[in-house]
């Protein structure tokens, strides 16, 4: 064999390797959820109850779509204004000025944090700023976790948003120079219209960060088993009720874990298929 | 030949230097005459600062940081400098090389581009007649009447860039820049701007950057040869083909470089 056919070789079987992986995750998973899906059917989407005690189990994951969603677009809602404005003050009114590469960096910097830092900061600096404002009295929840998935997907937003609107093309831009336009009705009337697509399917990426990111939430959300009644409310996220009790659950319980992580998974797959699919169509 | 001595030039440029990196000019101290409803082509191989005079006449370069300009511009004797940069790009309109319709507006909003970017409020009827003559004007407007509301971007290489054309006189500019238009359309496409470019001098001033010296041959009445940034030769472009002063203009014309 030639040393092309092996690089041929080994490159096909690594990538056979990952594929194999993914089939085994996805088959594993649902294996796992079977049990739970049997027993309860469509009501385990439904049903709020979550009641472990032996006997009269029962499970049911309203609460944590509810949770995942609420948190997430929430998160969504605060990183909105956040990133959109960062990534055009970098990639338009900043364009290519010292300022803007060392925000660049900062947001790269930010995006790099790990999950259990920004948790840890909740902990300590943010939850006592909240329960300060009285607000809140132990300053966990809905809102509290929102939060800080907010500013943890703040700068994924933000770069995807900035590479999208420096790759306006500056024929575009320059055409409505020449006509007289100023910068401003430059970054409304054809930057925002032309990036438009590609600015939402970023946000989407985000959303689709947002619904799995787990530790942070975990510390911060309260871990109360119950669909949130409010913004100060406790709850729990699909990500954050595994990661909360998949330790001491075994049986129907596992498998309710199981099956959660499997809706999970597919929610998280949707939404980013629809961003990438946005990206692709109309970037 | 008319007389060039008794009508004040649209433009002139006196002394005009501009360097994207301190001390390295692409224009290097430049002199020249505009003539009022003439054609003028600025020729020279590729690099030679053909573009970055023309986007000086619109104060372009004022979009990017750290573009040295120095000298000055005069437009109806009056610099350009010291004036509102609106004003000036409203009397001095510009197309581009490729043409850059505004994808997310169709036909007819792409022609009054330049009166809603810039907030003007026009009653429909002022409107559509805006757009139906500046396309009438760009020879277009036979060939897209029944698809006004059609994004711009579906029509060919050619009739975009007459759109864009349409687009930068519906504004009735003085001087109307264009920097190599037919650069990316094929020959009948190149000889409709052509027709259309001899009769749009009638109203406007126009300035025409073109690498092809067999164009700025057909169609202008001035020509520029530039070269390394500087302005070699300038006048009359009978005088400047048959007769050149410069020996690097002639190398030019006779196909040595560029
Ligand atoms: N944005 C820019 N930044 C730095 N150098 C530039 C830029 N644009 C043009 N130049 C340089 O300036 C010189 C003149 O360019 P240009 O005016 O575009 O030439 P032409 O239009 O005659 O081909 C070239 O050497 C080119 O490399
Ligand atoms: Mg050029």
């Amino acid at each position: 064999m030639s040393g092309d056919k092996v690089t041929k070789a080994l490159l096909f079987l690594s990538s056979l390797t990952i594929l194999l992986l993914s089939a085994g995750i996805v088959l594993s998973l649902t294996g796992g959820a079977i049990p739970a899906f049997r027993e309860y059917g469509f009501s385990f989407i439904t049903s709020t109850v979550w009641n472990p005690t032996s006997g009269s189990e029962e499970y049911g994951a309203l609460p944590f779509i509810a949770g995942t969603v609420i948190t997430s677009l929430l998160a969504l809602l605060l990183c909105i204004p956040m990133a959109f404005s960062t990534s055009l003050f970098i990639a338009e009114y900043f364009r290519g000025t010292r300022t803007a590469g060392i925000l660049r960096s900062l947001v790269d910097m930010l995006a790099g944090i790990p999950s259990i830092v920004y948790g840890f900061w909740g902990f300590y600096a943010l939850r006592p700023l909240l329960i300060s404002t009285g607000l809140t009295d132990q300053g966990f929840g809905i809102f509290t976790a929102s939060l800080v998935l907010a500013i943890m997907i703040v700068p994924y937003a933000t770069s995807l948003s900035t590479e999208i609107i420096a790759m306006v093309p500056s024929e575009l831009k320059e055409a409505a120079y020449s006509l007289g336009a100023t910068r401003r009705e430059v970054i409304f009337r054809v930057i925002i219209p032309s990036a438009r697509s590609g600015i939402v399917a970023s946000f989407i990426l985000a959303l689709g960060r947002a619904l799995g990111e787990t530790m942070a939430v975990t510390m911060l959300i309260g871990n109360a088993n119950i669909i949130p009644k409010g913004l100060f409310s406790p709850g729990n996220t699909m990500a954050s009720v595994i990661a909360n009790q998949f330790g001491e659950a075994d049986g129907l319980k596992l498998s309710a874990l199981i099956a959660i992580g499997l809706l999970l998974f597919a929610i998280t797959a949707l939404v980013n298929a629809a961003g990438k699919f946005i990206i692709r169509r109309f970037a | 030949m008319s007389d060039t001595h008794t009508t004040e030039p649209v433009l002139k440029i006196e002394g005009l230097s501009i360097a994207y990196e301190p001390g390295r000019y692409a224009v290097k101290d430049v002199s020249a005459t505009v003539r009022r409803n003439s054609i003028t082509a600025i020729m020279g191989p590729s690099g030679c600062g053909k573009s970055t005079l023309l986007r000086a006449m619109n104060r372009m370069h004022e979009l990017y940081p750290n573009i040295e300009t120095r000298g000055d511009i005069l437009l109806d004797g009056k610099s350009i400098f010291p004036m509102s940069v609106i004003e000036l790009r409203r009397k001095v309109g510009m197309v581009f090389q490729r043409p850059n319709p505004f994808p997310n507006m169709t036909i007819y909003e792409n022609v009054v581009a330049g009166y809603s970017l810039n907030d003007i409020r026009l009653k429909k009827n002022q409107r559509d007649e805006i757009v139906e003559n500046a396309l009438r004007n760009v020879t277009l407007w036979d060939e897209v009447k029944e698809f006004l509301f059609r994004k711009g971007t579906f029509l060919s290489g050619g009739q975009q860039q007459r759109l864009c054309v349409a687009r930068a006189i519906a504004f009735n500019p003085e001087v109307l820049l264009l920097d190599e238009p037919t650069s990316a359309l094929d020959p009948i496409a190149t000889s409709k701007i052509e027709d259309l470019l001899g009769e749009l001098k009638k109203k406007y001033t126009i300035v025409l950057v073109t690498h092809n010296m067999s164009q700025a041959a057909r169609i202008s009445d001035d020509s520029m040869f530039m070269y390394l940034g500087e302005l070699v030769e300038a006048g009359r472009t009978e005088t400047l083909f048959t007769t050149p002063k410069d020996a690097r203009t002639e190398a030019y014309l006779t196909g040595k470089f560029g």
